[in-house]
């Protein structure tokens, strides 16, 4: 319908306003990774191992004004020796469309396992944060990031 | 695409051996992340880069696999501990299969 050179009636106007609210009441809710989502992918990852918590800090705002640009800085304390260093880190996010958001690996070439770049968020959620050592050992850090304008772009 | 993708590092020109130096980069992307729908509706589809590393004398340090969730003109920032003088090499992968490159050199005083 060509709004432009048909002028529309009160009546057409009103049912055009209630088939657009029907749309969005039945329109499916943009699919959204979860909790669930983000433990599937670190089970993909590391199975059942445990995780310790300390050492990983995750550094992401408390709360977010734009969705689209939130800073993420991860830092890991280790001596980055051949022998004991800082091998893989994985950040997550809970309630993007798809869990992931970056993975690091590190070498001891590095000096210092620490990393920061900048993430979209769809909206309000938890940070999942994971760190493997060369030993296997294995840490998880989580923070919640409130985000007034959501950066999916829809 | 906008624009072709314009890497930008930035890192001390001259460094002590065996200091600690924080190298910064960024690229000019748009980062499309497969979310998006056009004018017409249509699903814009995904285009980012998802992968960037980092070789000193050809040999990798640091690497980092991006996701869509990482904003438009990734930003990626990391460590390095100078040993020698030598040459660094940036490369961005694009989801499209280009790759681009740039190289800063590094000197050990």
């Amino acid at each position: 319908m060509d709004l432009n050179s048909v002028r529309t009636t009160r009546r057409e106007t009103l049912g055009l306003a209630a088939i657009a609210s029907l749309a969005a009441l039945l329109a499916p809710r943009m699919a959204v990774a979860d909790e669930g989502a983000v433990a599937a992918e670190i089970k993909k990852l590391y199975g059942d191992k445990k995780f310790d918590s300390g050492k990983l800090r995750l550094d992401v705002p408390e709360i977010a004004e734009n969705g689209l640009v939130v800073p993420v800085n991860v830092e890991v304390e280790s001596p980055m020796t051949e022998a004991d260093h800082v091998k893989a880190v994985h950040v997550f996010a809970d309630g993007n469309p798809q869990p992931g958001v970056v993975s690091y690996r590190f070498t001891p070439a590095c000096g210092k396992a620490a990393a920061s770049t900048r993430m979209r968020l769809a909206q309000t959620q938890n940070i999942v944060c994971i760190a493997e050592m060369s030993d296997g050992r294995l840490y998880m850090a989580k923070s919640n990031v409130k985000v007034t304008i959501g950066g999916c772009g829809g | 695409m906008a624009t072709k993708p314009t890497p930008r590092v930035r890192l001390p020109a001259s460094v002590k051996a065996g200091e600690l130096i924080e190298i910064k980069t960024l690229i000019s992307h748009d980062m499309e992340n497969g979310q998006r729908k056009d004018a017409s509706g249509a699903t814009v589809p995904r285009k980012i880069i998802n992968k960037f590393t980092a070789a000193f004398n050809g040999k990798t340090v640091f690497e980092a696999d991006w996701n869509p969730a990482i904003s438009a003109n990734p930003y990626q920032s990391f460590f390095y501990k100078a040993q020698e003088s030598g040459e660094f090499t940036f490369t961005w992968k694009d989801d499209d299969g280009s790759d681009y490159v740039t190289t800063n050199k590094l000197t050990v005083a």
